[in-house]
């Protein structure tokens, strides 16, 4: 007799279904990060309302009602309600070069282009001749000295008149290029075994981290003549630059320290066993680990340096926000302080935020060990 | 010779006697120097001038002060309005700051991209911008006080600061001063007990909840058991301004808002770093255990967190106390623009005044750092 069971018997694996569509595609995405449970979903409302109320009236007033033209603040009301740029737009020239004079201005851009040229091998590790492009970067600060001020051949150039964003440069270039050398010898200073070496390195670091920044410019722009013969006279600037470099030094010297004391003993001992004296070890052993372990915090401290040289604007430089107080104490422009104040901002912002993104990029690229 | 110059010790301390002398002839140096200019001058270093009448007014003072009085007290006035903004920097700067973090972290993703956006905008740019930004903003876009914004509670906001009523005590108010300590100590016996019993048996308290409404409670009771002695003083128009009541000045709001704002942008991402640095195992551990996830967090999670939070948040405890100097920019009387500012300019004495100044910011940030060990060690992981 012929089987004719009904059972039915699978004979392979059948299909997958797709996944639920609510958990998959876009409304799947919104589900799992916007509306997980009600209370996320009543965050998001929330959110979202927050926004509105915020952004959109922020978008109206910077450019739908703004006016970009006009003379002077009435002409800018009369056009639109919202931001007058056209204050701005005026001013470019101080933002920029400050009271730079007009026509050695050329001196400025091409500092300007030449500083571009020594980032080159910081960004980029394969380009070609990279060594000597960090050679020319040692060269840049006499470079951009002779360039700015002047003498020889070009003619001098006041730093008084130094003033905007390429003061603002300068004194952040500076303090980066002089503090990071000055602040590794006091971590070494302090870590020294010769305690009298170390108590003046503690000292000094304690002091430029006890005290705000603004005090140290007071001394700079009032003090410091007290301390040289009678009728000796700094330019300002140099003092500034001096207390920028010093100030900033004293944080670097505990990011280093900070990397110094995580390379183990046993680094130290073998580079002795190997016959190596204090500066060769230092500089071959040492300093090569502890920096790269010190480095993303060092990029951190010249974004502070970097925003701290608006401070210079209060004893009387013409940075950025000098230009801006300055040229609102013009009566045709008054009372457009959020405008300047807003525009000096955004340049900041652009500055230190590449910046703090080229530290997490050295982070990865440095982070050669275990990855997960 | 060439032997003594090859030991290590021979040259260490050729080297610190170096250093020694070096240092010797730089303080020499300029001793000598600030002698000769002084002289030139005509002044002698001494702090007499403190005694003297100040002869200018302060706007903002915690303590009654008027031009006649000494530079020592418009010291004091400074010193006082420095740790005004301070205190309240910082309260504000750690309840946003920890908000924020915990924002960064939440798995909402427009929520987490909302404390995203916050953070990198405001930790990019200078705390002075901040400063001169929301001082612009309260000067010259907040309405006149003939058009005040009433922002309810008997509250204006006007470009002139905000007005805000004033409690006075009268008579009995003592009653509820008492209440308060009596709260505060009761809270503290309670925790006390709460630990034992917890350390103990295993049992838990709702802790925060009772101690809260103690506090709360026993001053309340004070006031109506004295016969209500608090009454508010409002501030009213009149011709020109308001008169009566607190004042907050445009001055103290701009730099207190700025302050903790950026302050806070910096707290939030320590935060952050806190609690990721609590391994995720903890969690788990903690869930297999059968905890619930709200006592997770309170008992494993944030205790671990806040050992990896405390160090970095002093520093910017610190960094915010620092930073209320710049409070000279939007003139604000605090120490630096009156000891550093108007005295050190009517006195002409620079070396003083700047060595006042740099004393009492070192000494606000040791007193910092102390509290903040002494607390680091309390909370530390005891080994055993």
């Amino acid at each position: 007799m012929a089987n004719t069971s009904k059972a039915y018997v699978a004979t392979g694996l059948s299909k997958a279904l797709p996944p639920p569509l609510n958990t998959t595609g876009v409304i799947g995405w919104i589900r799992q990060n916007l509306f997980r449970t009600w209370f996320d979903g009543a965050l998001t409302l929330f959110a979202l309302y927050l926004i509105v109320v915020i952004l959109m009236p922020s978008i109206d007033w910077i450019v739908v009602t703004a006016s970009f033209e006009g003379m002077s603040r009435a002409e800018c009301r009369a056009v639109g309600k919202g931001a007058c740029w056209a204050f701005i737009g005026e001013r470019l020239d101080q933002f920029v070069y400050g009271f730079y004079p007009l026509e050695e201005r050329w001196r400025v851009n091409l500092a300007g282009l030449l500083l571009l040229i020594t980032l080159v091998p910081l960004v980029f590790d394969k380009v070609p001749g990279r060594m000597y492009l960090f050679g020319y970067g040692l060269l840049y600060p006499a470079i951009a000295y002779f360039l700015l001020t002047g003498g020889f051949v070009l003619p001098e150039v006041d730093t008084q008149l130094f003033g905007g964003i390429m003061l603002t440069i300068l004194v952040g270039i500076t303090g980066i290029t002089f503090s990071l050398p000055l602040g590794i010898l006091l971590a070494l200073a302090r870590r020294s075994d010769m305690i009298f070496i170390s108590v003046m390195a503690v000292a000094f670091i304690e002091f430029i981290r006890g005290v705000p920044l603004i005090t140290l410019l007071f001394v700079a722009s009032s003090m410091l003549n007290y301390f040289f013969p009678p009728g000796t006279s700094f330019d300002l600037l140099v003092r500034v630059l001096i207390m920028v470099t010093l100030f900033s030094a004293g944080y670097i010297a505990e990011t280093v320290r900070g990397g110094l004391q995580a390379i183990p003993n046993g680094q130290q001992e073998a580079a002795d066993a190997l016959g190596l004296g204090y500066w060769q070890s230092v500089s071959l052993i040492i300093l090569p680990q502890a920096l790269k372990i010190a480095i993303p915090g060092i990029v951190n401290i010249f974004i502070g340096l970097f925003k701290d040289t608006t401070l210079v604007s209060i004893i009387g430089l013409l940075d950025p926000i000098g230009i801006g107080r300055a040229a609102l104490s013009d009566i045709k422009w008054a009372g457009l302080s959020t405008e300047v104040y807003l525009f000096v901002a955004l340049f900041f912002f652009v500055c230190c935020f590449a910046m703090s993104r080229y530290s997490m990029y050295l982070e990865r690229k440095l982070h050669t060990g275990y990855k997960r | 010779m060439i032997s003594l110059w090859r030991s290590r010790q021979a040259r260490s301390v050729l080297f610190q006697v170096l250093a020694m002398a070096g240092l010797v002839g730089l303080v020499t140096f300029f001793g000598i120097q600030v002698v000769a200019n002084l002289k030139v001058m005509g002044l002698s270093f001494s702090f007499a001038f403190l005694d003297f009448p100040a002869g200018y007014d302060i706007n903002q003072t915690l303590i009654t002060y008027d031009s006649t009085n000494t530079h020592l007290r418009a010291l004091f006035v400074g010193l006082l309005n420095t740790a005004l903004v301070a205190f309240f920097g910082i309260i504000v700067a750690t309840v946003v700051g920890f908000l924020i973090g915990v924002m960064r972290l939440s798995k909402n993703f427009l929520i987490s991209r909302i404390a995203v956006v916050y953070i990198e905008l405001i930790r990019n740019i200078p705390v002075l911008l901040h400063i001169l930004l929301i001082y612009g903003l309260v000067v010259n876009v907040l309405p006149h006080p003939k058009q005040a914004l009433d922002i309810g509670f008997d509250s204006f906001l006007t470009n002139r600061g905000l007005f805000m009523p004033k409690p006075i005590f009268e008579d009995g108010a003592s009653l509820m001063f008492y209440g308060l300590l009596l709260g505060l100590g009761l809270a503290w016996g309670f925790t006390y007990y709460a630990k034992r019993v917890q350390a103990e048996t295993g049992k838990i308290y709702p802790v925060f909840a009772i101690c809260t409404s103690v506090i709360l409670l026993l001053p309340v009771l004070g006031y109506f058991l004295a016969g209500q002695p608090i009454t508010m003083e409002i501030s009213v128009f009149k011709t020109f301004n308001f008169h009566g009541g607190i004042v907050v000045r445009p001055e103290f709001l701009a730099l207190w808002l700025a302050l903790s704002m950026y302050t806070a942008a910096f707290i939030a991402e320590i935060v952050r770093g806190g609690i990721l640095a609590v391994s995720y195992g903890q969690t788990e551990a903690a869930h297999a255990l059968g905890i619930r996830p709200n006592r997770t967090l309170q008992l494993v999670v944030i205790p671990q967190a806040l050992r990896v939070i405390i160090p970095p948040l002093t520093s910017q405890y610190l960094n915010l106390t620092k930073n209320s100097s710049l409070a000279i920019a939007i003139g604000y009387m605090d120490l630096v623009s009156t000891i550093g500012g108007i005295t050190l300019n009517q006195t002409g004495r620079a070396m003083e005044c700047m060595l006042i100044l740099l004393s009492i910011y070192l000494m606000f940030s040791l007193l910092i750092s102390l509290f903040m060990n002494w607390y680091n060690n309390h909370i530390k992981l005891i080994e055993r």
